[in-house]
């Protein structure tokens, strides 16, 4: 206990070290920031300074001990062991994207922050403490030995699903963060895409390569620290300025209301009509071409070409005739590829001649119906985000870390609680940001933008991630005249509230932070899946500690590098799929996971049935519905979109555990002897 | 894995009767308590998102109140759960080894 206790201030008073030099790190640059130091330069020093620091503390935490490699020597104590977890839970999603998704959408974006944290009440008391006691190094470790089964009854193939599951899911994944990496990196240092993604890799193998388990845990505390400091310091700002209250979370209230007034006096203003009207017409226009086709595909392409041969004829000038040429390569070459553009721009154009929907509002709908059918998306999706939390492979092989079963109860309060600090300044900062632009930017003159807008607007030339143009010519900004991209929201949030760069770089640094954490902790989930079950378990059970480490290294290796690669291909598939990952997991894992604790009778039949049911009925309903898999809206059960597959999929893994089991034998005695002893306390 | 030696004598199975229905009733109390616990989350998560147009009537400190519980009601009441379960299963595994260590000592 003494022993603990003293490990335990040790570290203490190493991330005490650590806060004070990054204080002093950030007062530093902001001195030089007023002494006129560029701005690309404090974004190289924030990336590198912040590589660098995790790089080092992965070599000063390098091991190649199996324990120390897996699971951490399980000595993290329960606080530190909550930071790195909700580190490792806080992904580049959440950083930058779910602020952004809450100015979007409003109320019904909430279900993430409700998923999101509410599945920690399923891995708290449903899965934890049991993996805990059973003290092993991954889940399928866990899975096998309860189900049993295959040769000589070590489990074989239930080990080999589990690794299946925690691969797909993982990779989908981790690939996210990765492309997130990518993107934060060329944004704030100018270097290219792929550059990025390499030196975001160089870091994350650094770490996790020379220290496993252990050289991650030490450094996501580290990351967990930049993360908070980098969310809070602008949201407390925009608080402080808006509520006279630096603490968000409780200070957005009073602002609700008057965002309330603000958007319903801007719903209603002449000005902000004219601009919606005209979206509305130029919508309108492409229905008139859409209804046209073909006859409006190859009048349209004529007009591309007599434009071209014009400009050419008249001599004007080059600009104009680049221009032309321009609009003509750009022009749709089959009457299918004009009908899906024309679609695509029709929609938006539609959706920007909406009026502003009110920000608090749950299930805005036109009708009754579709309020409803709103609502059950929004359940649906909260169930889903909740129970693939509860079996996401990288968080709960974070409950082997900690020394004890009740350090691992209290691990996971202590995750949740450092993952609430975030998780409920988010929607503040949302509204927060919401009101300063419905304010200060709306209603403005066009010649005093602020400077940010021209920024951020430059960075993506193809689509901007914003863009204000003044679309009635009335030389003030409308609301409607604003497209502002979710992701950059929470990057520019600084600036938005007139913050010196400085600010800025440490909110990029955070979104850094925020993925290489869940990346490290995905790799590390997919290496050990690979090394120590398909190699160790499975292949070769007589290799030494010595060689198990050494192939979990290099195969940590491969994958990233696999991983860095398919990132690198900027694949849409990919990341529009990565809501998805929480679908499969939860319908793969969970029902075996749970089922193996509270019901003695589930059996090695139940498990397997279980997990390719589950999956199958999950993969079934997203190829079924979501249109990027071939799938059609028409098709969904319950208007459910396919991101929410696992409401189906979970059910129907239970179910075929149950039916599997009982229509089987029973399990041997030695699983039974298993489930008293891992609900039995120590 | 837990021993499985048979004692031979009348009070050492007397003893291990004991201490099988020790953990017995620990176990109970565990998956009583988890229940509860459990259907308190789904009653808050459910019933925040079921009645959240009937609840956006009612306004606390500014938020409405189906607003105000998405975003940090829901998620504050997960974290009670979480550190009231801590906070119990700590008395009933120490409840546990208290009854494991008297046998233990009466056997002594």
């Amino acid at each position: 206990m003494t022993r603990q206790k003293r490990y335990f201030r040790r570290l203490s008073g190493y991330y005490a070290w650590f806060c004070v030099c990054f204080a002093g790190f950030l007062l530093a640059l902001t001195v030089l920031e007023n002494e006129g130091m560029p701005r690309l330069w404090i974004g190289h020093l924030f990336m590198f300074a912040t590589i660098v620091l995790y790089a080092t503390i992965g070599v000063v935490s390098r091991t190649s001990n199996v324990t120390e490699y897996y699971v951490a020597g399980r000595r993290v104590p329960a606080l530190f062991n909550g930071m790195a977890t909700a580190a490792d839970w806080i992904s580049a999603a959440s950083f930058i994207s779910l602020a952004g998704g809450l100015y979007l959408s409003g109320f019904d974006a909430l279900a993430y922050i409700m998923g999101w944290t509410g599945g920690y009440c399923l891995v708290a008391l449903l899965i934890a403490p049991y993996l805990r006691k059973f003290a092993q190094y991954t889940i399928p470790d866990y899975l096998a030995a309860r189900y049993g089964g295959g040769a000589g009854g070590r489990g074989g193939p239930v080990r080999a699903l589990a690794v299946g599951a925690t691969i797909i899911v993982s990779f989908i994944y981790v690939v996210a963060q990765i492309y997130a990496v990518g993107l934060i990196a060329s944004r704030f240092t100018g270097v290219d895409f792929s550059v990025g993604i390499f030196l975001g890799l160089a870091s994350i193998l650094v770490c996790s390569f020379l220290g496993g388990m252990r050289g991650i845990t030490w450094t996501q505390v580290a990351q967990y620290i930049i993360i908070l400091v980098a969310f809070l310091i602008p949201t407390m700002w925009l608080s402080a300025k808006h509520a006279d209250n630096p603490l968000p979370q409780v200070a957005y209230g009073s602002v609700l209301p008057k965002l309330a007034q603000r958007e319903a006096q801007l719903a209603a203003d002449p000005r902000e009509h004219e601009v919606r009207a005209r979206f509305q017409k130029e919508a309108d226009a492409y229905q008139e071409r859409l209804a046209a086709l073909p006859a409006s595909w190859e009048q349209g392409k004529v007009e591309a070409q007599r434009r071209l041969d014009t400009a050419r004829l008249r001599n004007l000038s080059l600009a104009d005739v680049r221009n032309a040429e321009r609009a003509l390569a750009a022009y749709p070459k089959t009457v299918d590829e004009a009908e899906a553009l024309w679609r695509e721009q029709r929609s938006r154009l539609l959706a920007r001649a909406q009026p502003p929907q009110p920000h608090a509002a749950p299930f805005a709908g036109a009708t009754e119906a579709e309020s409803n059918a709103r609502r059950n998306n929004f359940l649906a999706l909260v169930f889903c985000l909740m129970f693939g939390t509860a079996a996401l492979p990288h968080i709960l092989m974070r409950s082997y870390t900690t020394p004890s079963v009740h350090e691992t109860r209290v691990s996971v309060f202590w995750t949740l609680f450092f993952i609430l600090l975030i998780y409920l300044s988010i929607p503040a900062l949302a509204v927060l940001a919401k009101y300063d632009i419905y304010t200060s930017l709306v209603g403005s003159d066009f010649s005093s933008l602020p400077t940010w807008i021209s920024y951020w607007g430059n960075i993506d030339k193809v689509n901007p991630l914003i863009q204000v143009t003044d679309i009635n010519g009335d030389g003030l900004v409308q609301l409607a005249e604003i497209a502002i991209d979710g992701d950059v929201l929470v990057l520019a949030t600084p600036e938005i509230g007139g913050l010196p760069y400085v600010i800025s770089g440490l909110v990029a640094a955070g979104g850094l932070a925020a993925a290489l954490s869940t990346a490290d902790g995905l790799l590390l989930a997919i290496s050990n899946a690979l090394s120590h079950d398909i190699y160790y378990k499975i292949v070769d059970p007589g290799a030494s500690t010595q060689k198990r480490v050494t192939i979990s290294k290099l195969l940590l290796l491969a994958v990233a590098f696999i991983a860095a690669y398919a990132a690198s291909q900027k694949p849409a598939d990919i990341l529009s799929l990565v809501g998805a990952a929480f679908s499969l997991a939860a319908s793969a894992l969970f029902p075996p996971l749970v089922l193996g604790v509270f019901w003695k009778r589930a059996n090695h039949a139940g498990a397997i049935a279980g997990m390719v049911g589950g999956f199958l009925v999950c993969l079934y309903y997203m190829i079924r519905v979501h249109p990027m898999l071939g799938g059609r809206m028409d098709a969904a059960w319950f208007d459910i979109a396919p991101m929410s597959a696992g409401i189906f999929g979970v059910p129907a893994g239970m179910l075929a555990v149950v039916v599997a089991s009982l229509l089987t034998a029973p399990p041997a005695r030695g699983s039974d002897a298993l489930v008293d002893y891992i609900r039995a306390p120590e | 894995m837990p021993p499985e030696t048979a004692p031979p004598n009348e009070p050492d199975l007397e003893r291990q009767r004991r201490l099988l229905a020790a953990r017995a009733t620990h176990w109970r109390r565990t998956r009583r308590l988890t229940f509860v616990l459990m259907a308190l989350w789904l009653a808050t998560g459910f019933c925040t998102v079921f009645f959240a147009r009937e609840l956006a009537r009612v306004t606390i400190f500014g938020w409405p109140l189906s607003f105000y519980m998405a975003a940090q009601g829901a998620s504050l009441i997960c974290l009670a759960i979480i550190g009231i379960y801590a906070w119990r299963m700590r008395r009933y595994d120490r409840d546990l080894a208290r009854t494991m260590g008297n046998e233990a000592g009466v056997n002594a």
